[in-house]
């Protein structure tokens, strides 16, 4: 085990000259990054930019090409995880590695096993440490409630707790917030702060410029495997930061113009779906989108969004309630014929329905309109109109790729999204269904799809945009409705909007609204502390 | 922009390098296998010299065998042709995302409907008659197949489960009607008739028929269904992604059976050409051992059409050669099982493989492919 000792001068981690070459690119060309004891540093840049490679070299899933790694001013090699751990360094991953169905305390328990040297574990000393180190950061948890049971908002800590009991001194969080409502990640800062007050050192990665301004103490940005500048927060605002990040201007809210409204184009009513475990995931809603609006639906993500969408494109069908456009019914129509009535979906997770990974660019890019002309005559195919099309989009989409013919799997995220959008946003349309569109997209991309959505909507187009992203719906939407358990809670005016009262909606749906303002954002504690 | 053509052709070069190098390693380790099993086998042998060297004695004798003269390199084709259409057959299953264990029953099934339409049309012309018994031939093996395909597009019942079945039920069939309504009245042992001018013309040498040629044909078919059509597009889009194939607006409930009722055909095609171009007739004791290697061939060819060429040539090379093998050098021709099986199991464990020789590649190849049937499917394990 390492020293516990706090080193005062030197930083508690330093990686210096990082250099890690993958065949044709150089993921991290020279990256310096120095994290001292009790600082909060942010790292930012775009998907791509090398965050993720200089991450896995730190916690020993990757061997630096050139480079050394310091901690506390001593050059160490970190031969993998479990010795990443044993030195103290602790990552919390994007997506939780936490087992629903086991209790807090044992998934905090889990690989510790492998760890000791002990056969048996001493849980009541476990349950007692878990309950002591919460305490310490200011979130009391009952170590024995199911990890399944809790909000997203305390899987993170149980997360975070993992870590800790681990000993961890450097706490690497991988975009910690992007599943999190604002109120949660405001609490998730404190416990934040207060593990720096505690002299830990906390890497913090990001692509949401605000969150970085608020909570880090100074700012690397690396961009192309390199680092192009480090902030402190005090000079700098999200402007220098993602120009920083991108390599040039970027407008990080567009510009929504004046929106001009038109006739109602989709009409939901009544409609109840089920999820696939045959629960109600959508209970009666009722929605109206206007031909030239954006009506977006904000919510924490498995309030049912998934299914009302899957409804209205005909990937699900609804158990009751009708779904009309322009008019017609489609309730219950096979996605064809939706689509074929004018109406384009991108999905919410492109690698399952959006994209046919080991397909070519241009084989997705015809993936709904495959069998139409001009890409075929009858049964044949004609690869030469395929092929013409794809690289006029490739250009008007900007979609990064060497040709037509990569394989789609192999491009970016956000390239591999902007091949769904450039397919879905490329005829007229009478409505435009957008399910997560920028998730896990930096800047630039973000910028580029809301800008075409934008023209989409302008052009006539009924827009739906739903996003766990709230300030995605703040900046996009003409009208926003809050959806908490399969229900639509509230609709209103998307300029207007406050994001506080949509944060709370989305988090209690109004219906724990304490009296007299008392705080009613304690985040359910009846499941943490029953 | 120089970077990301530098990036493509690596890219190429690394594809070709898993398409290429793998099946060779496989069968390389697959003939080092086969050398031990001899040498073992050799020290069983009462009163037996050891000769370290007889691995090689047997290989050469394989190969003279299977290449040694004009007569053998036919014979290697004939045995070729069947594996193709099999390995066709399987593969385009794999396409779709099928794993079509049931090419050995709709092998049987189509040799059955061949002999059946055959023997009916046997005194016609053959410009007439062979059509036909082919045409039959196909159908029948079509049946077997579609039987399956709707079975899962309906209920859902899982490929490998219903053609393993539908083999049992293949064989019992073929001895029902081979030692019933098909059987030579008065005939002492179970045989039908002779399938008369339905046979195929021997085009090249003693024995190479008009088989083979249909086999080349059917790559080139095949290939241009897969790839050049839009029903093709659907097959490998239900293959690669169910779900985005829904999303799509494709129908896997169609494209399910309609591929299963392809693959059957191939089978049967197959079949078809071992009674018309081989046997002419048909015994109740009618086997083959086509049926699974072609799921080898097609594994090999990695559910290339154009692979399934070299792959069914090293199968059938192997087949062909094995006689002289025996005579020459003592060794089972079961040996060839032996050799076969190791292949199948080294590119089965593709990833294992990989990381015991270190090579580069798809680490993540098992969680990027949940099932077999997906990580074969060609497009999808070779990233």
């Amino acid at each position: 085990m390492t020293d516990q000792e706090p080193a005062v001068h030197a930083p508690a981690l330093e990686m210096r000259g990082i250099t890690k070459r993958y065949p044709g690119v150089v993921a991290n060309d020279g990256i310096d990054l120095d994290v001292r004891p009790g600082e909060i540093h942010a790292l930012l840049g775009e998907n791509g930019a090398g965050k993720s490679t200089l991450m896995n070299i730190l916690y020993g899933l990757a061997r630096p090409d050139d480079g050394q790694i310091l901690l506390d001013g001593t050059p160490v090699q970190i031969s993998g995880p479990a010795d990443a751990i044993a030195r103290g360094i602790n990552m919390v991953h994007q997506h939780f590695m936490l087992v629903p169905v086991l209790s807090v305390a044992d998934n905090i328990l889990l690989g510790e096993e492998t760890m000791a040297n002990a056969i048996f574990l001493d849980r009541n000393e476990a349950r007692r440490r878990i309950v002591e180190l919460g305490r310490r950061f200011g979130f009391e948890i009952d170590p024995d409630v199911k990890v399944g049971s809790l909000s997203v908002g305390w899987q993170q800590r149980v997360e975070i707790l993992k870590a800790l009991y681990r000993d961890a001194r450097i706490l690497v969080l991988d975009e910690p917030t992007a599943v999190l409502t604002p109120q949660e990640t405001e609490e998730i800062f404190g416990v934040l702060r207060r593990l720096a007050k505690e002299g830990h050192s906390i890497v913090f990665i990001s692509h949401k410029l605000y969150e970085v301004l608020e909570i880090a103490d100074r700012i690397t940005v690396i961009r192309r495997g390199r680092v192009v500048g480090q902030r402190v927060p005090a000079e700098t605002d999200e402007e220098d930061l993602a120009a920083l990040m991108v390599g040039r201007d970027v407008q990080l809210v567009v510009d929504r113009g004046q929106s001009h409204p038109g006739a109602v184009a989709l009409e939901i009513r009544g409609l109840k779906v089920s999820d696939d475990r045959g629960i109600e995931a959508v209970r009666d809603v009722d929605l109206e989108v206007r031909a030239g609006e954006i009506f977006g639906i904000a919510g924490v993500a498995g309030n049912g969004q998934d299914e009302l969408v899957e409804a209205i494109v005909g990937l699900r069908k609804p158990s009751a309630g009708s779904v009309t456009l322009k008019g017609f019914d489609l309730t219950g129509s096979s996605p064809r014929t939706i689509n074929e009535a004018d109406v384009a979906h991108v999905p919410a997770d492109r690698h399952r329905f959006g994209l046919v990974l080991p397909f070519s660019v241009a084989d997705n890019l015809v993936l709904t309109s495959y069998y139409e002309e001009p890409y075929a005559h009858g049964l044949l195919r004609d690869e030469e109109a395929i092929d013409r099309d794809a690289e006029k989009v490739i250009l008007e989409y900007d979609i990064r790729t060497p040709s037509p013919d990569v394989r789609v799997g192999t491009l970016s995220g956000g390239n591999q999204q902007k091949v769904v959008v450039g397919r879905e946003y490329a005829r007229d349309l009478a409505l435009l269904v957008l399910d997560q569109p920028t998730r896990g997209l930096d800047v630039g991309s973000i910028e580029f799809i809301h800008r075409r959505t934008i023209a989409k909507r302008d052009a006539g187009a009924a827009v739906l945009l739903v996003s766990a992203e709230l300030d995605e719906v703040l900046e996009m939407s003409d009208r926003i409705a809050v959806m908490y358990r399969g229900r639509i809670v509230t609709v209103v005016d998307g300029p207007t909007a406050d994001k506080n009262e949509i944060g709370l909606l989305m988090a209690t749906g109004g219906e724990a609204r304490a009296p007299g303002g008392q705080e009613p954002m304690a985040p359910e504690p009846d499941k943490v502390m029953p | 922009m120089i970077g990301d053509r530098r990036v493509l052709l690596d890219v190429r070069m690394r594809k070709l390098g898993s398409v290429v190098l793998l099946p060779v390693i496989a069968i390389v380790l697959a003939l080092i296998v086969g050398s031990i099993v001899i040498l073992f086998s050799e020290l069983l042998i009462p009163g037996h010299t050891f000769d370290p060297l007889l691995p090689f004695v047997a290989y050469e004798a394989l190969l003279e065998g299977a290449l040694g003269s004009d007569n053998a390199i036919v014979g290697t084709l004939v045995f070729t042709a069947p594996l193709v259409l099999g390995g066709l057959a399987v593969a385009v299953g794999f396409k779709a995302g099928l794993f079509n264990i049931g090419a050995r029953g709709q092998f049987l099934v189509g040799a059955l409907g061949a002999v059946a339409a055959g023997v009916a049309v046997a005194g016609q012309p053959s410009i007439i008659a062979i059509p036909i018994a082919v045409l039959a031939g196909m159908a029948a093996g079509g049946l077997w197949g579609f039987i399956v395909g709707a079975l899962k597009a309906l209920s859902g019942a899982h490929e490998v489960v219903t053609t393993i079945m539908l083999n049992y039920v293949a064989d019992s069939l073929l001895a029902a009607l081979v030692s019933g309504p098909l059987k030579v009245p008065n005939s002492p042992s179970p045989v039908t008739f002779d399938v008369g001018n339905a046979a195929y013309p021997v085009l090249i040498g003693r024995n190479g028929h008009l088989g083979l040629l249909i086999a080349i044909v059917a790559i080139v078919v095949i290939w241009w269904l897969l790839y050049r059509t839009t029903r093709g597009f659907e097959i490998r889009t239900v293959g690669a992604n169910p779900d985005a194939a829904r999303y799509a607006g494709m129908r896997p409930r169609v494209i399910v059976p309609l591929t299963m009722t392809l693959s059957g055909m191939l089978a049967g095609l197959a079949g078809t050409g071992e009674i018309l171009g081989i046997n002419h007739h048909m015994t109740s004791g009618f086997s083959t051992t086509v049926g699974f290697d072609s799921i080898a061939v097609a594994l090999l060819a990695r559910s290339n059409p154009f692979g399934v060429l070299p792959a069914a040539l090293l199968f059938g090379a192997m087949r062909s050669g094995a006689g002289l093998m025996q005579i020459k050098a003592g060794i089972p021709a079961e040996l060839v099982d032996v050799v076969q099986a190791t292949i199948l199991l080294v590119l089965v464990a593709t990833p294992v493989i990989r990381r015991l020789l270190r090579l580069r590649g798809t680490p993540a190849a098992i969680e990027a492919a949940p099932t077999i049937t997906k990580s074969y499917s060609g497009e999808t394990v070779v990233r």
